[in-house]
C-alpha cells in the first residue's frame, strides 16, 4: 500500500467512526430513559396527583392532562393561522405580501423559544398578574404557528400545476381552486405537518416555564396556572429528592414515547403513501 | 405563470382574509421587538446601559451586569460548534458518499430522532449520566494531563461550561448533518466520476470535488447550528451550573442569557424582571443577527434559508 491508499483507509475508518458517534448519544439517552423510567410506570402514575414528598406513590395525571390542554389549545389558534399564512405563502407567491410573509415567517421561528415565553409573559402574564393555561398555549401557538405555515407552503407546492389550471378552466372561481381542489387533496399531508408541529411542541418547556407555569393540581380552569409533562420533567429533576428524580425519568418515557411514536406514525404513513404511489 | 385571475367578490374576500393572516404575522414579529423593549425599557433607565454591560450579576444588590451570560453563551455555542461540526460532517459524508442506500436510510432517520427528543430529555440524562461521567473520569483526566492549559484548571463541580457545550453539541448535529447532507447532494456526480477516473482515491475525490465545492454550505450549515445553539435553554439550564461568572475554564459553571431567562424570570419582580427583559431583547438581537447573515450565506448560493 502506498501513502496514497494509508490516507483514503485512514479517512474511511475516521468517517465511519465519527459518524457512529453521532449516534451514542441517542442510543444512551434512550438506554437511560427506558431504564430508569419503565420503573415509574404503573397505572398510578398517569392517574394520580404527586404525592407528598417523602411519601411513596402518585403521579403526575394532572401533568399529562395539562400538557394535552395545552395542546389542544395551541393547535386551535395556530394551525388556522398557520395554514392561511401556508396558502398565501403557496398560492400567491408572487405578491409582494407572500414574500415579506415568508422573510417575516422564518425569522419568527428563528426566534429562542425563550424569548417567546417572554414577549408571552410580557403580554399576558403581567397584564393579567397571574400565570395561566390562557398564556401557556399562547406562547405554544406562536411557536407552533412558523412550523405549520412552512409545512402546509411546501406541501401546497407540491401540486402540479395543472391541477390549478383545470379547475380554473372549468370556471371555478380561484378561492374554490385553492380550498376544494390544492388544499383538499393534500390534506392528508397537511395532516402530516401538524402532527410533525405538535410533536415538536409537546417537549416545548422553555416557553412554558414562566407562561403556563407548574400546578401541582387537576385542572383548575384556563386562567389558572396548569402543569404539563416537561415542566414537570424539569421540576423533578432539579429537586433533591430520589423518588422525584425516579418520576422525572418517568415523565421522560412517556414524552419520548409520545414523541418517537408519532414520528414513527408519520414515518410508516410516508413510506405506505410513497408506495402507493409508485405502484 | 398566470393564475393570477380574480373572478368574482369570493375571490377578493378570500385574499383579504388571507392578507388578514399575513397581517397577524406582522403584527407579532414588531410585538415581539416592541413588548421586549418596553419590558427592557425601566431597567435601561435605572441601572443604565453603561452598567448593565458590567461583568456582576447580583439581583439583591441590584447590580444587573449583563455580560456574563454573553459569554456564557457564546462560550457554550462555540464549544458546541467545535465538538459538533466534524462530527456531523463525517455523518453527512457517511450518508451521502459512504453508506450503502439502506444502511444510509437507517442512519438518517437515527440521526433524524436525535432531533426529535425533546430539550428537557437532553437535561435531565445530562445531568445523572453525563455530568457524573464528566466529573469522575473526563475533567480529573483533563485536568492531569492538560491542567497547564487555562481552560482545564479550576475545581471540578461536574455542572459547567463543558457539560453544556457537550449537550449543545448532541443537540446542534441533526441540523448541521441534514444542512450538509443537502449540500452534498447537490454536488453534480459529473464532478465526482470525473475525478474518480483521473484515478484518485476515494478519500481525495471526497477532499477535491465535495468538501471543496460545499464550503459555503457548510459555512451555513454551522450558522444554523449556531443558530439553534444560542437560543437553546432548558438541555442547558438543568447542566450549566446556573452562575453568572465569567471563566476561561471549561470546568467552571456558568450562565448563558437563555438559561438565566429560563431560571429567573418565574421570580423576578420591578427591576430584576426588567433586567432580564434586557437579556431576552439582547438575546433577540443576537439571534435576528445570525439570521441576516445565515440569510446572506445561503442567497449568495442561491438557496433558500431553512
Amino acid at each position: 500500500m502506498n501513502s496514497r491508499e494509508v490516507k483514503n483507509k485512514l479517512f474511511l475508518v475516521a468517517v465511519c467512526g465519527l459518524a457512529f458517534i453521532a449516534l451514542l448519544p441517542l442510543f444512551s439517552v434512550l438506554f437511560y430513559v427506558v431504564e430508569h423510567g419503565y420503573r415509574a410506570l404503573n397505572w398510578d402514575f398517569f392517574t394520580k396527583l404527586p404525592a407528598p414528598v417523602g411519601e411513596a406513590g402518585g403521579g403526575i395525571g394532572h401533568a399529562i392532562l395539562g400538557s394535552i390542554i395545552l395542546i389542544v389549545m395551541a393547535s386551535l389558534i395556530s394551525i388556522p393561522l398557520g395554514l392561511g399564512m401556508g396558502i398565501l405563502l403557496s398560492e400567491y407567491k408572487q405578491k409582494r405580501v407572500a414574500r415579506l410573509l415568508g422573510a417575516t415567517v422564518e425569522l419568527l421561528s428563528s426566534i429562542p423559544s425563550i424569548v417567546i415565553g417572554l414577549f408571552t409573559y410580557a403580554i399576558v402574564v403581567k397584564p393579567f398578574k397571574g400565570f395561566s393555561a390562557h398564556a401557556g398555549a399562547i406562547a405554544l401557538s406562536i411557536v407552533m404557528i412558523p412550523m405549520i405555515a412552512r409545512t402546509t407552503e411546501e406541501m401546497l407546492k407540491l401540486v402540479p400545476h395543472t391541477v390549478r389550471e383545470a379547475g380554473l378552466a372549468l370556471g371555478l372561481p380561484k378561492w374554490k381552486v385553492i380550498l376544494r381542489i390544492v388544499v383538499q387533496g393534500s390534506l392528508s399531508s397537511l395532516l402530516v405537518g401538524i402532527i410533525l408541529a405538535v410533536a415538536r411542541i409537546a417537549g416545548e418547556t422553555a416557553p412554558l416555564l414562566f407562561t403556563a407555569f407548574a400546578s401541582s393540581q387537576w385542572f383548575q380552569g384556563l386562567s389558572r396556572p396548569i402543569a404539563s409533562i416537561p415542566v414537570q420533567i424539569y421540576t423533578y429533576a432539579v429537586s433533591p429528592y430520589d423518588d422525584w428524580h425516579e418520576k422525572a425519568w418517568g415523565g421522560a418515557l412517556v414524552l419520548i414515547l409520545m414523541v418517537l411514536g408519532l414520528n414513527l406514525m408519520i414515518r410508516f404513513f410516508l413510506m405506505g403513501k410513497r408506495k402507493r404511489g409508485a405502484s | 405563470m398566470s393564475f393570477d385571475v380574480e373572478k368574482n367578490r369570493g375571490d377578493v374576500i378570500f385574499r383579504r382574509t388571507l392578507y388578514v393572516f399575513a397581517g397577524i404575522a406582522f403584527l407579532l414579529i414588531l410585538g415581539i421587538f416592541f413588548f421586549l423593549f418596553d419590558l427592557s425599557l425601566p431597567a435601561i433607565k435605572e441601572v443604565g446601559l453603561s452598567s448593565m454591560l458590567g461583568r456582576e450579576w447580583n439581583p439583591p444588590l441590584k447590580i444587573f451586569g449583563i455580560l456574563p451570560f454573553i459569554y456564557g453563551t457564546c462560550a457554550s455555542s462555540i464549544l458546541a460548534l467545535t465538538l459538533a461540526t466534524p462530527i456531523s460532517i463525517a455523518a453527512a459524508l457517511f450518508l451521502t458518499e459512504l453508506a450503502h442506500k439502506k444502511i444510509g436510510a437507517l442512519f438518517g432517520f437515527l440521526v433524524e430522532m436525535l432531533a426529535a427528543i425533546p430539550s428537557v430529555v437532553y437535561g435531565l440524562w445530562g445531568l445523572f449520566v453525563v455530568i457524573p461521567w464528566l466529573r469522575e473520569s473526563v475533567q480529573p483526566w483533563l485536568r492531569n494531563h492538560f491542567g497547564f492549559l487555562p481552560f482545564f484548571s479550576g475545581p471540578i463541580y461536574g455542572v459547567s461550561l463543558m457539560a453544556a457545550g457537550l449537550i449543545l453539541a448532541i443537540m446542534i448535529v441533526p441540523t448541521i448533518t441534514a444542512i450538509s447532507k443537502e449540500v452534498f447532494y447537490s454536488v453534480p456526480t459529473s464532478l465526482k466520476e470525473g475525478v474518480l477516473a483521473l484515478g484518485s482515491t476515494r478519500f481525495e475525490m471526497i477532499w477535491i470535488a465535495v468538501i471543496s465545492s460545499s464550503r459555503s454550505g457548510i459555512l451555513g450549515a454551522m450558522v444554523l447550528g449556531l443558530a439553534r445553539a444560542l437560543g437553546e435553554t432548558m438541555a442547558v439550564a438543568m447542566v450549566i451550573g446556573n452562575a453568572p461568572e465569567i471563566s476561561l475554564s471549561l470546568f467552571s459553571p456558568e450562565q448563558t442569557m437563555a438559561s438565566a431567562i429560563a431560571s429567573e424570570v418565574a421570580e423576578a419582580s420591578g427591576v430584576h424582571l426588567s433586567a432580564l427583559g434586557v437579556v431576552g431583547l439582547m438575546l433577540l438581537l443576537i439571534s435576528g443577527f445570525v439570521f441576516f447573515m445565515l440569510r446572506l450565506i445561503l442567497t449568495s448560493r442561491g438557496g433558500r434559508a431553512h
